[in-house]
């Protein structure tokens, strides 16, 4: 091999100004994602839980659907066929805030929202149910026993697992390259159709990718260490 | 909505050209999963072995190989590949043993945590007992505890299956004709009809993925079963 290692070639100038574009893209486009997906996954964890039949059935099949669908192809979905099944009005707006990122953020939320529901509802479930009778029988009606004592237990223990659904999520990210999005993996993957530095370029992405998944690893381990095994439940 | 594009071109969803071409679509979205997993078998029961060794470095070693992967997305392992198995092997591959080369890394490095913890999950008196009878530690482990560690394994395996399917998706980036990239073949020909496309093919990963969940769960609860009595 006589490959020339140029390593300026992503440290400096115009292709690093590139690759840091695609960074603040990652970031944004994951940050709007996880907050939706977060909320979303609420939601439908409640509903999963709910004792009314067709509320049930409803998240039942939103679980199973979503988290049995490739991510590409509910981006391809979502950012091709979309105009088809979504108002006018909404697709107006959408095209307003640039289509590919709304389309990107819409796939990865309904994605990611699906597993954080099952994250929380095992989280619910590992509570022991005499927490739910005691407070019941303390006075507190359903909804208060689980705000008060059932969720604060729960989303102590659900926290390692979402966190990970959080990083698998900005991971996934890296698909919106598909459909155009300039995030890291775009900006990469340009730098080495501009340069033919491939290996200094998806050297410096996957630096990002995977340090930022080496520093969210050590943080939960210290969690798991410091928060979860003083409380350890039974 | 007008489904008639996809009852137009079901064959070539289903096999691509196949009986006078290649085989492509749902047909070959399987044979990468089905080839792709049995290779990552193999490199997981590999890795998972290296990471619980008993020699530090090995376990290091292994350790951080598995941490990297595992900190990538898998389209920057497909973007590695692409660009390193050539340079390494001096000429060009088919783009699919390329993405079965990614897949099988990148799967290998989550089996590994499977087998892992399946090893960790069989209790230590099955070890003290198999040593206390003369076996040494390889035979401990080969007769022993892997063959009851493997069968706790199944469903999970049954699990990375599905993500392996849905993960085969991603070969449409370097252009291997499985069922995504023959959708978006279809869409760029006929342009008018993504939603239907899109979500045809939506619902036919889900009915395969679905299958292996429910076949994953069922197998879940006869262990249970079996191991209650």
């Amino acid at each position: 091999m006589n490959y020339q290692f140029d390593w300026a070639v992503v440290t400096s100038g115009k292709y690093f100004e590139w690759l840091v574009s695609g960074v603040v893209v990652t970031v944004k486009i994951s940050v709007v994602s996880i907050a939706l997906s977060f909320l979303l996954g609420l939601v439908i964890a409640v509903m999963r839980m709910s004792r009314f039949r067709p509320v049930y059935w409803f998240a039942h099949g939103y679980l199973e659907f979503f988290r049995n669908t490739p991510l590409l192809v509910q981006i391809f979905f979502w950012y091709f066929g979309s105009y088809k099944v979504l108002p006018d009005a909404v697709n107006q707006w959408l095209n307003a805030q640039g289509f590919e990122f709304a389309a990107a953020v819409i796939a990865l939320t309904i994605y990611t929202s699906a597993f954080i529901a099952e994250d929380i509802r095992s989280g619910v479930r590992s509570i022991p149910k005499e927490q739910m009778e005691a407070a019941r029988s303390a006075g507190f009606s359903y909804v208060r026993s689980m705000f008060y004592i059932i969720l604060p237990q729960a989303v102590r223990l659900t926290i390692p697992p979402l966190i990970n659904q959080f990083l698998n999520l900005t991971k996934n990210s890296s698909l919106a390259m598909t459909i155009g999005v300039a995030e890291l993996m775009y900006q990469a993957r340009q730098v080495e159709s501009y340069t033919f530095k491939g290996f200094e370029a998806f050297s410096a992405a996957t630096v990002v990718y995977v340090g930022l998944s080496f520093a969210i690893t050590g943080l939960m381990t210290l969690y798991d260490r410091k928060v979860l095994q003083p409380i350890k439940v039974r | 909505m007008d489904f008639q594009v996809v009852w137009d071109n079901l064959s070539y969803f289903f096999v691509g050209r196949y009986p006078k071409g290649p085989l492509g679509g749902v047909g070959l979205t399987l044979y990468l999963a089905v080839v792709a997993l049995a290779l990552s078998f193999v490199g997981g029961l590999i890795l998972g072995l290296l990471s619980i060794s008993r020699n530090r470095a090995v376990r290091w070693v292994s350790s951080s190989f598995i941490q990297i992967i595992r900190g990538m997305p898998l389209l920057m392992v497909i973007f590695w590949m692409f660009f390193l198995l050539p340079a390494l092997f001096g000429k060009g591959m088919p783009a699919s043993m390329t993405v079965i080369t990614a897949l099988t890394l990148f799967t290998s490095a989550y089996m590994s945590e499977i087998v892992r913890a399946g090893i960790m999950g069989i209790p230590k008196g099955q070890t003290e007992a198999a040593v206390s009878t003369g076996l040494t530690h390889r035979q401990t482990m080969l007769y022993v505890v892997l063959p009851q560690a493997l069968r706790n394994m199944i469903p999970s395996f049954v699990n990375q299956f599905v993500s392996m399917i849905k993960d085969t998706s991603l070969a449409f980036i370097v252009g291997v004709a499985e069922l995504t990239q023959i959708a978006t073949q279809v869409n760029n020909r006929t342009m008018m009809y993504p939603t239907e496309i899109f979500l045809f093919i939506a619902v036919i990963y889900f009915v395969i993925c679905f299958a292996f969940t429910e076949l994953s769960r069922w197998l879940e609860r006869r262990l249970a079963y079996t191991k209650s009595i």
